[in-house]
């Protein structure tokens, strides 16, 4: 962490993209968080990939639960609307106010203890509502904040600082997420941009429950030896499917593949995501088999990332409750109160 | 690319844009930082040291490290916020001024000199800013100097030439005493009249420093008729401030636009000159004269008048009755070379009392015999070596206008250290042509996590104006200063700017994990992680474009996962954020300091000398 805040002056050549802004305007407050922390890098990446989306900073709303994580949207996107919730309960604040405004852009910001351990419950019931959200979890394998013990998401086997091993079964929140039918998951890493920043700009425009599990090195108590979080581990064991391209629209796509090299996704907005395999045999349209290549790979030690499954038909949880397409306030009172007579209309349906 | 040495001396020089631009090297921001800290002792022997005069520089240097500045380059364009103010660069010469009006008594702090001599006999001709220079490295090593002038005092051209409202004579003689407090024998009215003679003293070694004397006249109908009424800018200047002359009539002109022409039309409006014009035959951009002093002109109410030709002076009875000039205009050729071609217009005519011819200077050696051996190119200027400053004959040396043609002040005070060098290392039986490399020192400036020994933070005030006198009374008396400095407040607030350059950035690739953290907090996009590859081709690919090309790229070795490490040095504000979220110390911030070796034992060879073989 530093004490200074962030010198206002910026490269000369800054550019500002079709709202106005320029990159640095959607930063946040300075971080707090150790020097080297891999939730800065992810910080970074969401600032690029809401300048990149166009994205005016007061239709997102950033939610988080507790943990150094959850601390993070204090460090980006400083004029969006934020939510610091109870530890695990973000994804419940989260889905009212999803249902009360959907007219939002919701980022839920978790971390391994969070999402994994106290509030794995929450966790699974957001995925397959299928609230449309962009849900990052920041996983490091450790509780930074209370000094480096193992997380729930920390591999069997691996050492922690103080040289004990951890001998829990990991919860892997990327099966998860698949079994319980969200329909973007992804993988990525945060010593990694030029992967993560289209992960989560391809996350964003997904109307539907988009999970991204971001490896995220601990540096103060997870970047060892031993460790399977550190930068080294991660890098050694980093089995990549595919890079994903957001292309805003189809005029934009001019670049040479060669035939099976590439897969377009056409979005419900007419936006498309163009994937670059780099497993030739990998379909991300495959839940089945993704959970299954997740497995092999997790079997042998190794950390799958891209995006590892996509439903281009995914739907939301307005759509399962078959909602209003107004955000609540900007219905009338009339619509909000309808008055005795059509409760009484209501109430005589149901006897 | 090949990973950057940041062991040569100039790698990090270069980073120091305005120690770099600077002629003597000043290690500005190490002043500057001294001023913010009230240690104005300590600032002004730091700026003694680099470049002899600090009180008189702070107030007329030409300050070529100011268009280097850093800060030009890295504050908000106008209209980005900032009220429309144009980006500047830190005032680093009013700064100067600041340690000099602050200090206290610093004579305990000068060079003592040595009471036992070391029989060598220096001849210094011309008593201007070189040739002081050139005594004060020498006499403290125990060099007999001789200084030798026409002028009653010491000083050259900055005692006759700059006005007194821009420097008072206290300053000058305060400095030149500094140096002639060094045992320096100082030949008062005792001008060179002749080479040969001077040598035949038997001087040990000889430096010219006889400056650019002879102001160039212009040869237009009417300058013989009306000459009483027509004079040299640069010799009625040394007039006015030797008290010869003390008035000047209503309407004058000024013909030129250099910095003579500027001096020379302000002191006009002391001396009673109420229709003061300068008319210049360029545009007023190309005008020779610094901004400032175009600016400080316009303040006290002088007109510009640009692209006319003086083509006679006008008379009658022998007096002078006017100038008229042609009107032309600027052309540009294919090669963008400019030309000054007639539009043709009907010339004009200026009706005058006065004139005062400022349209350059020239270099005079009538005192130095075609037969004694100093060679002369075809332009007249003596042939002298660039660095070791020597002419064809050996232990004659030039510095200064006289070498060169004319400059400024820290031009000569360059020339003279280096002048002084040379003919230190000529008398000890060197070889002048081995300089000696300059003294070097990266040091940490690491004092706790996110702790430094500099104000790392970035100050984003705009440039202060150094507050002038109100102009009634400043031109009612040729002797009150303009410029009133900086107060102490301001001047801590002006410091605050610098961006402390000379505080580096230092990477060490072995330490490095390749997190990012520093990419993510550099405000300024400075640093990137990427594959190597050509320069030109690595410049476009960095976090931000690299496209001022005269900035170096800091390249690292090759990291773990293949890549390098690319910062590019154009606008990094050395705030040292990079090293405050590196969680592996692979970033520090390391103050250079680099003083350039002055005449001494420090500027010889180290080898030790070679016994003569017995016969």
């Amino acid at each position: 962490m530093t004490y200074l805040t962030k010198p206002k002056l910026h490269h000369p050549t800054l550019q500002k993209n079709k709202v106005g802004y320029t990159r640095r305007d959607y930063e946040g407050k300075i971080s707090t968080l150790c020097a080297g922390c891999g939730h800065d890098s992810i910080s970074a990446s969401i600032i690029q990939a809401c300048w990149e989306l166009d994205i005016q900073p007061h239709r997102v709303a950033k939610l988080s639960g507790i943990g150094c994580s959850s601390k993070t949207p204090d460090y980006f996107l400083g004029s969006s609307h934020g939510f610091n919730s109870v530890h695990g309960r973000m994804p419940s604040v989260l889905t009212g106010a999803n249902l009360a405004n959907r007219d939002l852009i919701y980022l839920g910001v978790s971390g391994d203890g969070d999402s994994a351990s106290i509030g794995i419950g929450q966790f699974a019931h957001i995925m397959r509502r299928g609230v449309n959200l962009t849900y990052i979890l920041e996983n490091n394998g450790v509780y930074g904040l209370t000094k480096g013990q193992f997380s729930a998401t920390a591999d069997a086997g691996s050492k922690s600082k103080r040289g004990v091993v951890n001998r829990d079964a990991p919860v892997d929140t990327v099966s998860l997420a698949l079994q319980l039918g969200a329909t973007y998951v992804a993988r990525g890493f945060s010593g990694d941009k030029k992967q993560l920043v289209p992960l989560i700009r391809g996350a964003i425009a997904h109307q539907g429950a988009a999970f991204i599990d971001v490896l995220s090195p601990c540096v103060a108590f997870n970047n060892h030896e031993g460790s399977t979080r550190s930068y080294d581990y991660v890098r050694e064991h980093n089995e990549t499917v595919n890079r994903l391209d957001f292309w805003p629209t189809r005029d934009a796509i001019n670049v040479e593949y060669r035939e099976g090299e590439v897969i377009d996704v056409p979005q419900h907005d007419g936006s498309i995501l163009r994937l670059r395999k780099t497993q030739p045999d990998y379909d991300p349209l495959d839940r089945v088999k993704a959970l299954n290549h997740v497995a092999e790979h997790q079997a042998k030690g190794e950390l799958v990332t891209g995006l590892l499954y996509i439903d281009p038909d995914a739907d939301d949880l307005h759509a399962h409750l078959n909602t209003v397409d107004m955000p609540f306030n900007q219905l009338g009172v009339k619509e909000l109160c309808p008055g005795a007579g059509v409760l009484e209309k209501l109430n005589a349906a149901m006897r | 690319m090949k990973p950057t040495d940041i062991g040569a001396p100039d790698y990090f020089h270069k980073v120091v844009d305005c120690q770099w631009a600077c002629p003597a090297h000043t290690p500005v921001p190490e002043y500057i930082r001294l001023i913010a800290a009230g240690r104005y002792d300590d600032a002004y022997m730091v700026n003694w040291n680099s470049n002899v005069f600090p009180g008189i520089l702070g107030r007329t240097c030409d300050r070529p490290c100011e268009p280097a500045c850093r800060r030009s380059r890295v504050e908000e364009a106008p209209g980005e916020g900032a009220k429309g103010a144009a980006k500047e660069p830190v005032a680093i010469c009013r700064l100067k001024r600041v340690a000099a009006d602050n200090k206290s008594d610093i004579h305990s702090r000068l060079p003592v000199v040595p009471k036992k001599k070391n029989g060598k006999r220096i001849a210094c001709v011309g008593a201007g800013p070189a040739s002081l220079t050139v005594a004060r490295d020498l006499a403290p090593h125990g060099y007999h100097v001789v200084v030798y002038d026409g002028d009653l005092k010491a000083g050259g051209m900055i005692r006759s030439q700059i006005p007194r409202f821009r420097l008072p004579e206290e300053v000058i003689d305060e400095e030149v005493g500094y140096i002639l407090g060094l045992g320096v024998e100082f030949r008062a009215g005792k001008r060179v009249d002749s080479m040969k003679a001077l040598l035949a003293e038997g001087y040990d070694a000889v430096f010219v420093g006889s400056g650019a004397p002879r102001g160039r006249d212009l040869d237009v109908p009417g300058r013989k008729e009306a000459s009483k009424h027509i004079h040299i800018g640069i010799d009625w200047l040394a007039s006015v401030s030797f008290g010869h002359v003390k008035k000047i009539a209503k309407r004058v002109i000024v013909l030129g636009g250099g910095n003579t022409a500027m001096d020379c039309c302000r002191t006009s409006k002391r001396l009673g000159g109420e229709d003061v014009k300068v008319i210049v035959r360029s545009g007023f951009d190309e005008m020779k004269a610094s901004p400032w002093e175009k600016e400080d002109a316009a303040h006290e109410g002088i007109p510009i008048l640009n692209y006319l030709v003086p083509r006679e002076f006008t008379h009658h009875k022998g007096k002078l009755t006017g100038v008229t000039f042609e009107k032309v205009a600027a052309q540009y050729d294919e090669k963008g070379r400019r030309s000054l071609k007639p539009t043709g217009e009907p010339l004009q005519h200026f009706e005058c009392d006065e004139v005062l011819v400022a349209v350059g200077q020239e270099n005079a050696f009538p005192w130095i015999e075609k037969d004694c051996g100093i060679a002369f190119d075809e332009w007249g200027m003596p042939v002298v070596d660039k660095i070791t400053l020597q002419s064809s004959v050996s232990g004659v040396y030039f510095g200064g206008d006289a070498a060169f043609g004319p400059k400024n002040i820290i031009w000569a005070v360059a020339h003279g250290h280096e002048a002084a060098v040379s003919i230190d290392k000529y008398c000890q039986g060197e070889d002048v042509a081995k300089r000696p490399p300059p003294m070097v020192h990266l040091m940490s400036q690491k004092m706790g996590i996110h702790e430094w020994s500099y104000d790392n933070e970035i100050a984003l005030d705009r440039r202060y104006k150094v507050p002038w006198r109100d102009a009634s009374q400043t031109l009612k008396n040729i002797k009150i200063e303009v410029e009133m400095g900086f107060d102490r407040a301001t001047a801590f607030k002006e410091a605050e700017r610098c961006l402390n350059c000379d505080v580096q950035t230092v990477f060490i690739n072995t330490k490095c994990i390749e997190c990012d953290a520093c990419v993510d907090i550099c405000p300024m996009d400075c640093i990137s992680f990427t594959i190597n590859g050509e320069e030109k081709d690595l410049r476009t690919r960095l976090s931000a474009p690299a496209m001022n090309l005269t900035q170096d790229l800091y390249i690292s070795a090759t990291l773990k996962t293949g890549r390098i490490m690319a910062k590019d040095e154009d606008v990094c504000l050395h705030c040292g954020l990079c090293a405050e979220r590196c969680p592996t110390g692979a970033w520090d911030m390391q103050k250079f300091l680099l003083e350039m070796t002055p005449a001494g034992p420090g500027c010889r060879s180290r080898a030790p000398k070679k016994e003569p073989v017995p016969a």
